[in-house]
């Protein structure tokens, strides 16, 4: 009785597994998507060789003996100084030099420590919060909190009191007077914020017709013209006796200006929720202020939080407007350190390393805010 | 006693709650402001400084080596505004122009089945994006002053384009007699195709037979201006930049600091434009695609019938935003010097003349009027494109 014997079965031809078959699926899979994946080579062989080479191969690491965490790292001999670090590539010693420039400005050096402690007491805060999250009072623990964390921050920076050397505003600089002024902006402008949503949604007419026109003027302006009304005009508001600090006045502009921003975001929030909620708070016979604080806002905010985290972006971006009212922050260190005579001309290193900066920043809470939008939406998407 | 009870029982009549509350509000606000204007002209008054717009009429002083209209240092702050207003349209219509055209392009290739396009695309997205804009615009204008070379020493293409350090070099088309007679030629052709593509399609729905007028559309529009053109002699020329001395002569120039805004205004607002079409075309239902295809419609019909006009929906309101970001954000160029509104009226006359309240005041109007036209605009385009019948 013959045997059958089952064949081995054949295999697959090459074309149709691994790396072949993923190239032709989504590289070559036609004549025009070859062509254009050969364009796209062509256009990352036109930029990146050029860029790496000028932002590493030949760029200038001499930093000198480095000290990381008390290990000491030996780059090179001596640092390398602005005539020996080259013009074709990019001289990060510059950068390496100027460092405590770009993160505190003229912040004084022996005082660094206090917005140092300001930045790790912002983790604490929220390491806190979260820690106390089973607590029974965690409402009053965490309003306590929220009360002094600006307090000790204030006084920390800005010193003055608690035997601390006084630090005129006109000293912060760098990127830590960007942080400063985007938390401050965000802290001030969000409350008013709420307050205009509220506002523009009341059915009482004056106040709806003040919060529409203002909202709507804000968002209508750049906010360049805005901070310009801050620091010329807004002082002229006030008796001679109030003296405006430059720092403030910009405060007070941003914080209005995104208020206007954060209003209409709420506004959305707020309109999503379904009518019946506020009927029931009205049947319970909740007054006005417990009916938003209790029922509508909580869900109100929820949705609208991807949004609120998206306009906090766009804030951060638009701190850096600061630079044209004479603020110092890490852009105008751009500038101000490359106008030391040491260091001449290295401004485009200057702006390389902002831009990293304030990229990996800025990527780093959009990806967020892209996370936070993917666990809220619970729509159905096809 | 019961009548101060029955005054306070008022205060639970919802109605009567409301107006008190809006008389205290506007009460308040009155106050308030009142009492800043009259701060106001106190300061005012003992700063000396001027009230009023006479400033306006005053001589500006100050040269601009850029603008569309005539000017002089001896013309009025007034003209400054309108120089300044003038290179703001510019910019933002430049921008506008360049950021759709980029914007389309990547937010199509951000769909694309091409790995590497798609990613390419992304990253695109992703890099500038996260950029702040003003750090962009500064970062461009100074890589433009160090990297573009002397005059002498120009980027030259075809002997007509010239770049260097104090711009972009390009030939000028200037007009002659009977010009005229073309442009005229081209509104005809235009015409002419709508009143053809309104023919053919109503052939279509009469008989079903389908006619493509592409080829005619095409002809008609480059053809009748051209055939004009020659009849009249080329009534056309160039002026072409050339090198004089140590700087160049002739031509149209673009300022280092215009190409530097207007590129970087294009090169960011392109990315939210990206994402505005690219989630126009994802909001497409693929049923759609699916039923386009059932009942027989082609690719090209199934593109331009069925998910064109769906994502379009989508895309445009959010795209039409972005125009006014980026006519907004032109502002910016007080921090490179080109003289838009912004920084030309809003800066320069802003220091000279130091009447921040009427100057930012129309400063402020302008942007306004601005936005309200590109919001009127947009309740246009929204109540044209929104679902009928529903």
């Amino acid at each position: 009785m013959a045997t059958y014997e089952q064949n081995s079965p054949k295999k697959p031809p090459i074309t149709q597994i691994g790396v072949v078959r993923w190239l032709r699926h989504n590289l070559f899979s036609s004549w025009i998507n070859t062509a254009l994946t050969l364009l796209a080579v062509y256009m990352l062989y036109i930029v990146l060789p050029p860029l790496l080479d000028w932002m590493i191969i030949s760029a200038n690491f001499n930093f000198g003996t480095v000290d990381i965490l008390g290990y000491k790292i030996e780059f090179s001999e001596v640092m390398a100084t602005n005539d020996n670090c080259g013009r074709a590539a990019a001289c990060w010693p510059y950068i390496y030099e100027k460092i405590y420039m770009f993160t505190y400005g003229f912040y004084p050096r022996e005082e660094s420590w206090r917005p140092d402690i300001v930045f790790w007491l912002t983790f604490g805060l929220f390491v806190a919060i979260k820690l106390v999250s089973n607590y029974k009072h965690k409402n009053l623990v965490i309003l306590v909190l929220l009360v002094l964390y600006p307090i000790a921050s204030f006084v920390l920076i800005s010193g003055g009191s608690f035997g601390l050397v006084l630090v005129e505003t006109h000293q912060w600089g760098g990127l830590m007077l960007t942080l400063v002024i985007a938390s401050v902006g965000i802290a001030v402008s969000f409350p008013i914020g709420v307050l205009l949503a509220l506002g523009r949604q009341s059915e009482l007419k004056a106040i709806n017709f003040i919060s529409t026109i203002f909202i709507e003027f804000i968002r209508a302006v750049p906010l360049i013209t805005i901070l310009f009304m801050a620091s010329f005009v807004l002082p002229l508001f006030f008796t001679e006796s109030m003296d405006f600090d430059k720092l403030l006045r910009a405060l007070i502009g941003i914080a209005l200006f995104q208020a206007a921003y954060f209003a209409e975001v709420i506004r959305g929030g707020l309109q999503a929720i379904p009518k019946g909620q506020y009927e029931a708070a009205d049947a319970l016979g909740l007054n006005y202020f417990k009916k938003n604080a209790l029922i509508i806002l909580p869900q109100a905010l929820k949705i609208s939080i991807p949004n609120i985290v998206g306009s906090s972006i766009s804030l951060f971006k638009d701190t850096t407007l600061v630079l044209i009212i004479g603020l110092m922050d890490m852009l105008a260190m751009v500038n101000m350190t490359s106008n030391d005579p040491y260091w001449l001309g290295r401004e485009t290193e200057g702006f390389v390393f902002v831009t990293m900066v304030m990229w990996v920043i800025l990527y780093t809470m959009s990806s967020y805010s892209k996370k936070l939008e993917k666990r809220f939406n619970t729509e159905h998407t096809n | 006693m019961k009548q101060i009870k029955s005054i306070f029982s008022l205060l639970n009549n919802n109605e009567l709650r409301g107006y008190l509350f809006q008389a205290i509000a506007l009460l308040a606000i009155v106050l308030l402001s009142y009492i800043a204007i009259d701060n106001l002209f106190i300061n005012i008054e003992a700063r000396s400084i001027h009230t009023g717009f006479s400033f306006l009429d005053n001589r500006a002083g100050f040269d601009i080596n850029e603008s569309i209209i005539y000017y002089t240092p001896e013309s009025s702050n007034l003209r400054v505004f309108y120089v300044g207003l003038l290179n703001t349209i510019v910019v933002a219509i430049v921008g506008i122009f360049f950021a759709t055209i980029i914007g389309l392009l990547i937010g199509i290739a951000r769909l694309s089945n091409n790995y590497l396009i798609s990613k390419l695309a992304g990253g695109y997205i992703e890099l500038f994006r996260n950029i702040p804009i003003l750090l962009q615009i500064l970062f461009w204008y100074n890589l433009s002053l160090i990297i573009f070379p002397h005059p002498r020493k120009s980027f030259e293409f075809f002997d007509a384009i010239f770049i260097n350090r104090r711009g972009f070099y390009v030939p000028k088309p200037i007009a002659e007699d009977g010009f005229l007679f073309v442009v005229v030629a081209l509104i005809i052709a235009i015409i002419g195709v709508i009143a053809m593509k309104k023919h053919f399609k109503k052939k279509h729905e009469k008989t079903g037979i389908y006619t493509s007028t592409f080829l005619y559309s095409t002809l008609l529009i480059i053809g009748l201006p051209a055939l004009v053109y020659f009849i009249m002699g080329a009534p056309l020329h160039l002026d072409y930049p050339a090198l004089k001395g140590f700087n160049f002569k002739g031509g149209m120039v673009f300022s280092p600091e215009f190409t530097a805004l207007a590129f970087a205004l294009s090169v960011y607002t392109a990315t939210y434009i990206a994402e505005a079409i690219r989630s126009g075309i994802e909001a497409v239902d693929k049923g759609q695609k699916e039923a386009a295809a059932a009942i027989g419609l082609t690719q090209v019909q199934s593109l331009k019938l069925v998910v064109l006009p769906q994502a379009l929906r989508v895309a445009i309101p959010p795209t039409i935003n972005q125009y006014l970001n980026l006519t907004k954000n032109s502002s910016l160029a007080t921090a490179i010097g080109y003289p838009e509104l912004m920084s030309a009226f809003g800066g320069t006359v802003l220091n000279q003349v130091g009447q921040a309240v009427e100057i930012l005041g129309m400063t402020m109007l302008v942007y306004l009027v601005i936005s309200l036209i590109i919001s009127l605009v947009l309740n246009l385009v929204n109540k044209k494109m929104s679902i009928k019948g529903k």
